[in-house]
């Protein structure tokens, strides 16, 4: 015998259930008054530096149907790469921009919008450069435990092409689905749950 | 509200055979929404260590009282008056400060207030579901609201869904991101439930099951449930020779 390591273990995971938005996005289904504003709807205000961008997409279930009742939760760095949080090391991040949004998809599309803007790169564990990229955490109905991914950026080759992180993705065909396409400001990025366009999901 | 240094060690590993699985037919909905290939396990970087800051100056007064956050004036919604508190801990064991905790539930009757709710069960006009607080230093929160009802759902003929109420947590990392449900001691729903049957441990289902706390109720107005709730926990950075971050 040894002496315990007395560690807790995280509280299991439940799905978000298809009525996730009375609880994060209370005024997007018509509960008004209890909440200002829903959390996270908007990420830039006048002063925020940065290219401003728009983020859009859906998430589609293995028969090829859009979710129209997921939640999407996104984190990114500032202009310059650096994130708006206490366990950011290496400088302080723009006042002006939080890096975190919330989104639902539409109940009639299944299309979500983020209006944010570009971020910058930030550092690998071991020092070298990730290319610009946006964390993204999924939940909905039927989704057992939330999901994350990264958007990378299209027009950003260069760096994609240096990311460690993209390196790791041993099937080359598959980092594609990482990879949002840009025509004008906006960025589109379908995230695919199944199917021989499965998104690359990560255990992080 | 944070009076430490903030830490930015990785999180530990998360234990995805303690976790429900992706693919779960039994819970149908699960099925064509379930990821099938292996998922990419990447060291925590910075992009994962931090998240964003939510401070107790957003939370409005009546935020953590489900009872009255939706009442008109001089009403309160209809049900069992319940408080409901405990403490967001992390693996080791310690609070975690600063958390912003949601949470969302059905009425006293088992309706929920949303546009795609089809249950015969009437709406309460008193009561509107959502709550959010913050936690204290020591990781503790407390809210009052209604006990929620079961009620029917759409996967077998037959299915039930045990009294609950929906969890949303952030702490201090975006990789601590966690949504989950709180179950009521001795529902004989919730071994029969496809979605509690997700989780495989019967010692993991245990630990979203509330317990009844005497010592923390309201004599002649609230009973009280007691329910903690763990995160992630950190690894130590004191030890390590890399410079965090770089
Ligand atoms: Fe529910």
């Amino acid at each position: 015998m040894a002496q315990a390591l007395n560690m807790l273990k995280e509280s299991a995971s439940q799905t978000a259930g298809p009525y996730v938005h009375i609880g994060c996005t209370p005024n997007f289904t018509g509960i008004e008054g209890v909440y200002d504003e829903d959390l996270g709807k908007v990420m830039v205000n006048d002063d925020t530096l940065g290219e401003r961008i728009t983020i859009t997409g859906r998430v589609i279930d293995g028969s090829g149907t859009p979710l129209k009742d997921a939640l999407l939760e996104i984190w990114q760095a500032d202009h310059k790469g650096l994130y708006n949080s206490p366990a950011e090391t290496r400088g302080l991040a723009d006042p002006n921009f939080k890096g975190w949004g919330r989104q639902p998809t539409d109940m009639t599309t299944g299309v979500f919008t983020f209006e944010t803007i570009k971020p910058g790169r930030v550092p690998f564990v071991d020092g070298r450069m990730q290319a610009p990229h946006v964390t993204f955490w999924i939940v909905a109905r039927g989704i057992n435990l939330g999901l994350n991914t990264r958007m990378y950026f299209g027009d950003e080759e260069e760096a994609n092409a240096e990311d460690p992180v993209l390196a790791r993705v041993e099937h080359r065909v598959r980092v594609p689905t990482l990879i949002a396409g840009r025509e004008g400001n906006t960025y589109t990025f379908d995230i695919n749950l199944q199917g021989p366009n499965e998104t690359v999901f990560f255990d992080i | 509200m944070r009076n430490t240094l903030a830490e930015t060690g990785a999180f530990f590993p998360r234990d995805r055979s303690w976790h429900p699985k992706a693919f779960t037919p039994d819970y149908k909905t699960s099925v064509l929404r379930s990821p099938q290939k292996a998922l990419l396990s990447l060291s925590n970087t910075v992009s994962e260590i931090t998240g964003p800051v939510f401070g107790h100056d957003m939370l409005g007064e009546m935020d953590d009282d489900l009872i009255y956050n939706y009442a008109k004036p001089g009403e309160s919604a209809i049900g069992e008056r319940i408080v409901v508190h405990g403490r967001v801990l992390d693996e080791r064991g310690r609070g975690v400060s600063g958390a912003l905790v949601e949470f969302w539930q059905a009425n006293a009757a088992g309706r929920y207030r949303h546009k795609k709710e089809t249950y015969l069960a009437p709406l309460d006009p008193n009561f509107g579901g959502c709550g959010r607080t913050i936690t204290d230093d020591d990781g503790s929160y407390a809210f009052r609201t209604i006990k929620p009802g079961p009620y029917p759902w759409p996967n077998g003929v037959n299915d039930w869904r045990p009294a609950h109420i929906h969890f949303s947590i952030f702490g201090h990392g975006f990789a601590q991101r966690l949504i989950t449900q709180m179950y009521f001691e001795g529902d004989p729903l919730i071994p029969i439930c496809p979605i509690v049957n997700t989780i495989g441990d019967p010692e993991a289902i245990s630990r979203l099951t509330a317990p009844l706390d005497m010592n923390n109720t309201i004599p002649m107005d609230s009973r009280a449930f007691k329910f903690d709730i763990v995160l992630r926990g950190r690894r130590s950075t004191m030890f390590e020779n890399r410079k965090e971050g770089n």
